[in-house]
């Protein structure tokens, strides 16, 4: 370990989480409300901007209200800590940092664009870590931001917010499972982990979602990765639902759902404490949009085989191609983060058993046919086997389905009619 | 000489199991138990063995321990606090530990205190199919310790782990055959 190497650490560190990163926060908390302003037609926070007038300007300079999110945070740093007198101390005070630590420490296995080169020096990648268990990592990390929502709970020492804790432990335990499951069918197909491998794949063969170009050489066929469509598909809509439950959001916020609960597990937290939690929230829908897009969207990758261009685009000594790249992958994480924000303004928030049966009866098993649909896919593109072993495998596949569907009708409890 | 980060982990996970036995309230008890698992996993991740300490993340601190501590928040702490640990099973646990630290002791001494050789990846490769991704990753001089896992587990232990399948199966079915029973 010598000194350069632990100081490009450093700095990228530093720079990808608290300079790309961390103002992308407070960013969509601005979109959230100009955005669902648009959808109720309403105008929104539009007039924060930078007071000229107190410096003697003629007019203030209201630069779209983009100043907001500042005043924000200016305004729950100034309000007053206040610690009720029933809680237990150490884990209030320890649940909010458990919120946000976790979804910060999982940006770094994702990869932000190509390698930058400056004159006289290696290429840097633009990764934290470029460890060979990307997914898996980002998952078990995540899962650990569910003890600050469940001790949050337990330890303000008071019935509502207790039961947000409990509603979000059984959630994300249950949308784990849909979660893992899902992504299974995208490892098949790129046979790796190592997320920087995946999105370099998809560059030069196509992404995902939009598998058009690349074609042979060393690579599937056009038509069996047509055909692979169909279970990225479903293992993108399931992963993106389960995505949207692991973070807490609407459709699936009953942890914090007002109506019901106050206001969920932070009732008793105020101050910076509260905004902690209000961060780990939107830092985990940060994540989950980077995650989404390097799986399924081809993370920094422009497409239609324009990468290779740009990542040896140079000026000078200096190969700035990943800069372009790191720009493409965060126009892209954001127009996820506005669709985040487009469903939690439009789909009305499910009831609590109707969220356990989607996650156990729908998601688990439609993920598990989804493996099986994948593997017959890439072993019919494989060519090592045998038409009659894959039709058999497409009638098991079909029995499997229908039997599980079946199943699932059967055990349905009746609804009576009401006399 | 182990690197600093080994003992930052080490340390972790030794204060961590030590929190577990001696805190007396149950929630601190579980979340020390949760840090010592994290400590383990990054022992792990120390030795090259991502798959395995991601693993122990995922399954143990993620999984395992919130239903340890969702179970533990809903039972009444206070009788648990109250409670005096008993004699007997202290200092049988005790004689326990020392007699494992003995046995320790006895292996590590028994150990020659030689360096092994470092692992030769690329020449590995040749062992492999080299259009795998096994035999790529060796050449290039990582180590693919998920496809290892992967492969082995799904050639040479492919029985046992469609046993395991079964089993794990047969007791889901069970669990739910029991808890469903009606008792009239």
């Amino acid at each position: 370990m010598d000194f350069a190497l632990i100081l490009t650490i450093l700095i990228k560190i530093i720079t990808l989480t608290f300079v790309v990163v961390l103002p992308l926060v407070p960013v969509s908390v601005y979109f959230e409300r100009r955005f669902s302003a648009i959808i109720q037609d309403r105008v929104g926070p539009n007039r924060v901007g930078i007071p000229l007038t107190l410096f003697g300007g003629k007019k203030d300079f209201s630069f779209f209200g983009l100043v907001q999110p500042v005043a924000d945070g200016i305004k729950l740093f100034l309000k007053e800590d206040f610690t009720p007198a029933h809680v237990r101390k150490a884990f209030y005070w320890m649940a909010p940092a458990l919120t946000v630590a976790p979804a910060l420490i999982t940006l770094c296995v994702i990869p932000f664009g190509s390698d930058i080169q400056l004159p006289g020096m290696d290429p840097v990648k633009l990764v934290i870590a470029d460890i060979n268990v990307g997914p898996l990592f980002i998952f078990a990390v995540a899962s650990l931001s569910v003890y600050g929502i469940t001790l949050a709970g337990w330890s303000s020492n008071s019935k509502f917010p207790f039961i947000g804790g409990v509603r979000s432990t059984a959630q994300m335990i249950s949308y784990e499972i849909a979660l893992g499951l899902s992504i299974i069918p995208v490892l098949l197909y790129f046979g790796e982990l190592n997320l920087s491998k995946i999105v370099q794949y998809q560059a030069e063969h196509g992404w995902l979602l939009l598998p058009l170009w690349g074609h042979g050489e060393g690579a599937l066929s056009l038509t069996s990765k047509l055909l692979f469509w169909i279970p990225a598909f479903i293992s993108f809509l399931i992963f993106t639902i389960s995505i949207f439950a692991e973070t807490n959001r609407m459709p699936f916020d009953l942890p914090e759902c007002e109506t019901e609960l106050v206001g969920g597990y932070h009732t008793e937290y105020s101050s910076m404490k509260f905004a902690m939690f209000f961060m780990g929230e939107y830092a985990a829908m940060v994540v989950g949009s980077a995650l989404i897009v390097t799986l399924f969207f081809g993370g920094w990758s422009v497409g239609f085989g324009a990468d290779a261009a740009i990542a040896g685009f140079a000026i000078g000594g200096f190969k700035i191609g990943g800069l372009v790249h790191l720009g493409v992958f965060l126009a892209k994480v954001i127009a996820f983060i506005l669709f985040f924000i487009l469903v939690r303004w439009t789909v009305p928030r499910f009831r609590y058993d109707q969220l356990m049966k989607l996650g156990w009866v729908i998601f688990f098993e439609a993920a598990l046919i989804n493996v099986f649909l994948a593997a017959l896919v890439i072993a019919s593109g494989s060519g090592k086997f045998t038409p009659l072993i894959l039709g058999i495998g497409g009638v098991l596949l079909v029995i499997t389905t229908a039997a599980i569907i079946y199943v699932a009708k059967v055990s349905e409890p009746k609804v009576k009619a009401l006399a | 000489m182990p690197s600093p980060i080994f003992w930052f982990f080490a340390l972790v996970m030794l204060f961590g199991a030590t929190a577990v036995v001696l805190l007396p309230n149950p929630v601190a008890c579980a979340m020390s138990m949760v840090a010592s698992f994290v400590g383990l996993a990054g022992l792990f991740i120390g030795l090259n063995a991502y798959f395995a300490g991601i693993i122990q993340i995922l399954v143990y601190t993620g999984a395992i321990m919130v239903l340890f501590v969702f179970i533990i928040m809903l039972l009444d702490l206070n009788t648990e606090k109250k409670r005096m640990p008993k004699m007997t099973p202290m200092f049988a646990g005790l004689g326990i530990v020392i007699a494992f630290t003995i046995q320790l002791i006895g292996v590590i001494s028994a150990t020659p205190g030689k360096q092994l050789p470092a692992l030769d990846l690329p020449a590995s490769a040749k062992n492999f199919d080299a259009s795998t991704q096994i035999a790529k990753n060796l050449s290039s001089n990582t180590l693919p310790d998920v496809h290892l896992i992967g492969q082995s587990l799904f050639t040479e232990y492919n029985l046992p782990l469609q046993i395991l399948g079964a089993l794990l199966l047969v007791a889901t079915v069970g669990v739910v055959v029991l808890s469903k029973k009606q008792i009239h």
